[in-house]
């Protein structure tokens, strides 16, 4: 029987409220225990049924999505990261996760340690870990704050990617003024694993050791997740020591020696610590297994001294592992351990009876129902209302006939391309160890990422996508274009797209218009992902990303990963002979709502997502990917941000040849319109002209509109309707230094 | 050593090496050579004919890189290796730990630009009379990736003419047309250094990392050259 600890404050409604348990949640907490929970338990369960833990307003929607088919081996939400099968033995497994709300307050520890609890989560699994992947927002940086954010949270990913010794291989960096006060930080990984390798986080057997390894537990992010789980406000900044601290060096020998352990056969289960810590893993695994345990945190090795249980319980020190072992093998798992000098303690053992009883100093300290806890067992699920928001439900139609016309479109070229938006990004991966395993092929600047998988002809093509204006002109529209876009850019890199992780970075929840953008991006991601066959593996929600100053526009990012069976298929985005055809694969339509070029040109976002349609898109991929297969292109280079112009410029930026392009337009649309608008489902590819005939043939077959550009030029110039001429070196220039200079100016 | 065996390279792992497994990929499966990883608590090299100390963050380099490295069991047996005429090269953090130990003169300072660098950077070939670049001519330009915080090489006036002497110099960053300037210098290192040996020409040092510029897959095969003149100095020893 539980008594009340004297120096432990009374718990009170009251202080229930103030854990950020609502009164409904509190009486059900009261009604599970029969009685007033403790100290400890009250913190068991608010970090618990928090936001983060529990998806108790996502969860719902989510079931919705394609959770299983195609190769998908281990279901979304079944295990730390889902499982796709790849053949050869070999499994991958991918996950994308949000650490938005540390990175907020603390740029290089939030983003550093969102980078080690992604890896964590794969290498827990028994997938070593291949390759990393990010998707970042910030503020303008004209704005000294959003440099900052921006400088802190890249230096945190390249410290600790690069010290932890995996490739950071492709990501997206997008900067808008709904990003100033809350940032987004979302740092996905990938991992290979044997079939026969796969660990899983469960715990049974009676009698079975429950161990601790890795890092020292300290008072370092106590309640993160509940705070993670709020919107940010002035107070945040009093929230940093909710921010973890990260060590990849630890994680370095934490994933050695997991890898090890795992594959000696002396475990029954084993899951990460990330947010709730000991608590989080404690009840997961004893639910998963239908189990229980008895812990003695007395056992655990903290940092510092007198910690009490509900700190214990709740730290969210980094770098840890629980682990059920089989009875027995506890020696030989602290001997892996001890040879990668890491802390190993057996703190308690597997009980029968569905309760996780905790004691500290010889007295029961919690005694609570595991499955009442856990996400699909007692956590609380709710729909919340959705009301669609005025700014979509009363727009109008705009006439862009209207718009001032800027008749310099070299100009408007070079301006999109210095964009922090379109230029490169290599002030950002130049940071960044990509190379690190000799496994990366093709190198972060290309529409995907290509990953050799060393021992077989394979290789991974990954990519993160999602353009969030789009989502907030047309949450559902904009949601399927970010599904689109990631498989378009992993199709153009030869590869069959086999699964997505996502990451669903929203505002508050309780706010029915938040809620409704939501919903709608929820519907367009399980559409989308049905119609091209990739099933979600896992995610991450994130709510509240909200602060006093704005909204964020809702950011459902995609993390796509598909797979190349032969060398020869892999394909980038630059020109590669002169002499080359350049063919256009779909159709231009001159659509310049919620481009770029409107945003940068004119300060405005537009009122819809560009034309997208969903059959068109999947026959262009399917025709893209045929060409690819049976090589016949040089290259090949989606349409993106900035429309037809930029990518025709950046195939060219991206090789040192130039071109001279004559882009029909039948229906005289507006020059600009038509080189720079964003309408979906084009792609750019390059051929040999021995092969132009059997590519427009197989391009007529495949039911895909197309049409002739033009052709790669050694002379160093794109020459684009005649309109625009430009010096190929002044492009490269403009696009390659654009971002670090406004870096470091 | 016969023209038929097999060289053998010897990897030290450190805790928080991570360019061990990609220096063991090239030596044993592109070179087709013996290779083996030495756990740095062991307290011999074996039989090893080649001593690779490979790239990583040796203990989290939170101290000054190498600085704790150095101190493995292990680097005794590699001094004395070196001491005894023994092949060793040292890769980055390798490069560091050499460094640290005594057995490259200078120091490696914060990178001017003080951010980590990792792309692709051209490479001159200072010295191609050198165990380590024999299969180079002189002035050759290699294709070689970098990737570091710390690579810029300091050493005081009397250590730089001492290396100029000896002809030390292996390596210097230069342009893709072979100029040595600031503009094709990525980490401020004093003269663009970017590799020497000791003065008996034995024990090399590199920033740039050969290992992941063997196979044309991952955007140059120029590396393979300073594994090539590695072995073939000790086969046809």
């Amino acid at each position: 029987m539980i008594s009340p600890n004297r120096a432990e404050p009374e718990v009170t409604r009251e202080l229930a409220l103030h854990h950020g348990l609502t009164d409904e949640e509190y009486d059900k907490v009261l009604s599970i225990l029969g009685r007033t929970p403790t100290y400890t338990e009250l913190g068991i369960y608010s970090v618990m049924w928090s936001e983060h833990c529990s998806y108790k307003n996502s969860i719902a929607l989510l079931k919705t999505l394609p959770r299983s088919g195609g190769r998908l081996l281990v279901s979304a939400g079944e295990e730390n990261a889902g499982l796709v099968d790849i053949g050869d033995g070999l499994a991958v497994a991918f996950k994308i996760e949000s650490h938005n709300h540390p990175s907020a307050v603390e740029p290089y520890q939030g983003a550093a340690t969102g980078v080690g609890g992604i890896m964590r989560d794969i290498f827990t699994m028994g997938a070593r870990p291949i390759a990393a992947l990010n998707s970042l927002r910030f503020g303008e940086l004209s704005d000294s704050r959003a440099r900052q954010l921006f400088r802190g949270v890249v230096k945190g990913i390249g410290d600790y990617g690069n010290s932890f010794g995996v490739p950071t291989v492709a990501g997206e960096v997008y900067f808008n003024k709904f990003y100033q006060g809350n940032p987004l930080v979302n740092a996905m990984a990938v991992g290979v694993v044997k079939h026969s390798d796969v660990a899983s986080a469960t715990a049974h057997g009676v009698g079975n050791s429950v161990m601790i390894v890795g890092s020292a537990t300290g008072r370092d992010g106590i309640h993160g997740a509940t705070f993670a789980s709020e919107e940010i406000s002035e107070k945040s900044e009093s929230k940093r020591p909710s921010v973890q601290v990260g060590d990849p060096f630890t994680e370095k020998l934490l994933l050695e020696a997991t890898l090890e352990v795992i594959r000696a056969g002396y475990l029954i289960g084993i899951q990460d610590m990330g947010a709730a810590g000991i608590t989080c893993s404690t009840m997961e695994m004893s639910a998963k297994g239908k189990s229980g345990m008895r812990v003695d945190l007395d056992k655990v090795p903290v940092r510092e001294s007198e910690m009490s249980a509900y700190e214990i319980m709740l730290s969210e020190s980094q770098e840890r592992m629980l682990l059920v072992v089989k009875k027995g093998c506890e020696e030989q798992v602290k001997s892996i351990f001890d040879k990668w000098d890491l802390h190993s303690v057996v703190i308690g053992e597997v009980t029968n009876d569905g309760i996780v009883r905790v004691f500290k100093g010889g007295e029961l300290k919690a005694e609570v129902p595991a499955e009442s806890l856990v996400l699909g067992g007692g956590a609380p699920v709710y729909i919340r209302n959705a009301a669609e928001p005025a700014y979509i439900r009363d727009r109008k139609a705009m006439d862009f006939q209207s718009l001032r016309s800027i008749p310099d479109y070299g100009r408007s070229i070079k301006t999109l391309l210095a964009s922090p938006n379109i230029a490169s990004k290599r002030w950002v991966f130049e940071q960044y160890d990509s190379m690190v395993r000799t496994n990366t092929s093709v190198l972060p600047g290309s529409d995907a990422a290509v990953v050799r998988i060393k021992g077989t002809e394979k290789f991974l093509a990954m990519t993160t996508d999602c353009n969030g204006r789009y989502v907030y002109l047309s949450p559902r529209k904009g949601a399927e274009i970010a599904v689109a876009e990631a498989a378009r850019n992993v199709v153009c890199s030869g590869a069959t797209p086999i699964g997505i992780t996502n990451c669903l970075n929203f505002g508050n929840p309780y706010k029915p218009e938040s809620f409704w953008q939501f919903k709608e991006a929820v519907a367009g991601i399980g559409y989308a992902c049905r119609v091209f066959n990739t099933p979600v593996t896992g995610g991450n929600v994130s709510f509240y990303n909200e602060s006093p100053e704005s909204s964020i526009y809702p950011t459902p990012v995609i993390g796509m990963v598909g797979l190349i069976e032969n060398r020869f298929h892999i394909t980038t985005a630059a020109f590669k002979n002169p002499g080359d055809d350049i063919i256009l694969l779909g159709k231009n339509r001159g659509d310049i709502n919620g481009s770029e070029y409107l945003q940068q040109l004119f300060g405005f976002a537009g009122t819809d997502a560009p034309h997208f349609d969903i059959e068109e898109e999947r026959r262009i991929q399917e025709c893209c990917l045929k060409l690819i297969q049976r090589n016949l292109v040089a290259s090949a280079h989606d349409v993106s941000d900035g429309g037809i112009a930029i990518a025709i410029a950046e195939a060219a930026i991206f090789s040192s040849f130039g071109c001279a392009v004559q882009i029909p337009n039948e229906k005289s649309l507006r020059n600009d319109f038509l080189l720079f608008g964003e309408e979906q489902s084009r792609i750019i590819i390059t051929c040999p002209r021995d092969n132009q005939r059997e590519v427009t043939t197989l391009i007529r077959q495949s039911n895909v509109d197309y049409c002739l550009l033009g052709v790669v030029t050694q002379e160093d110039k794109v020459s684009i309707n005649e309109i625009a001429i430009l010096d190929g070196e002044e492009l490269r220039e403009v696009y390659s230094d654009s971002l670090g200079k406004r870096m470091s100016s | 050593m016969g023209a038929m065996s097999k060289v053998k390279f010897g990897i030290v792992v450190f805790p928080g090496s991570n360019c061990d497994h990609d220096a063991y990929n090239v030596a044993r499966h592109v070179m087709n050579q013996d290779a083996k990883f030495i756990w740095h608590k062991e307290s011999s090299l074996g039989d090893a004919d080649v001593i690779i100390l490979p790239g990583g963050f040796s203990y989290g380099d939170y101290l000054r890189t190498g600085a704790i490295a150095r101190f493995s069991p292990v680097m005794k047996e590699v001094v004395q290796f070196a001491k005894n005429g023994g092949t060793v090269i040292g890769i980055c953090n390798g490069f560091q730990i050499l460094l640290e130990a005594g057995l490259l003169p200078g120091v490696m300072l914060r990178n001017s630009s003080l951010q980590f660098v990792c792309k692709f950077i051209y490479l001159k070939v200072e010295n191609p009379l050198t165990r380590f670049t024999s299969q180079c001519e002189r002035g050759e330009v290699l294709k070689i990736p970098i990737a570091h915080g710390d690579g810029n090489y300091f050493a005081d006036a009397g250590t730089i003419a001492s290396l100029h002497e000896h002809n030390q110099i292996v390596f210097r960053y230069c342009s893709g047309s072979g100029e040595i300037d600031d503009v094709a210098n990525p980490n401020g290192s004093l003269l663009n250094i970017a590799g020497i040996m000791n003065e008996e020409g034995n024990v090399l040092g590199m920033m740039p990392h050969p290992e992941r510029a063997s196979e044309p897959m991952l955007g140059s095969a120029d590396g393979k050259k300073i594994f090539q003149s590695m072995i073939e100095s000790l086969v046809l020893s």
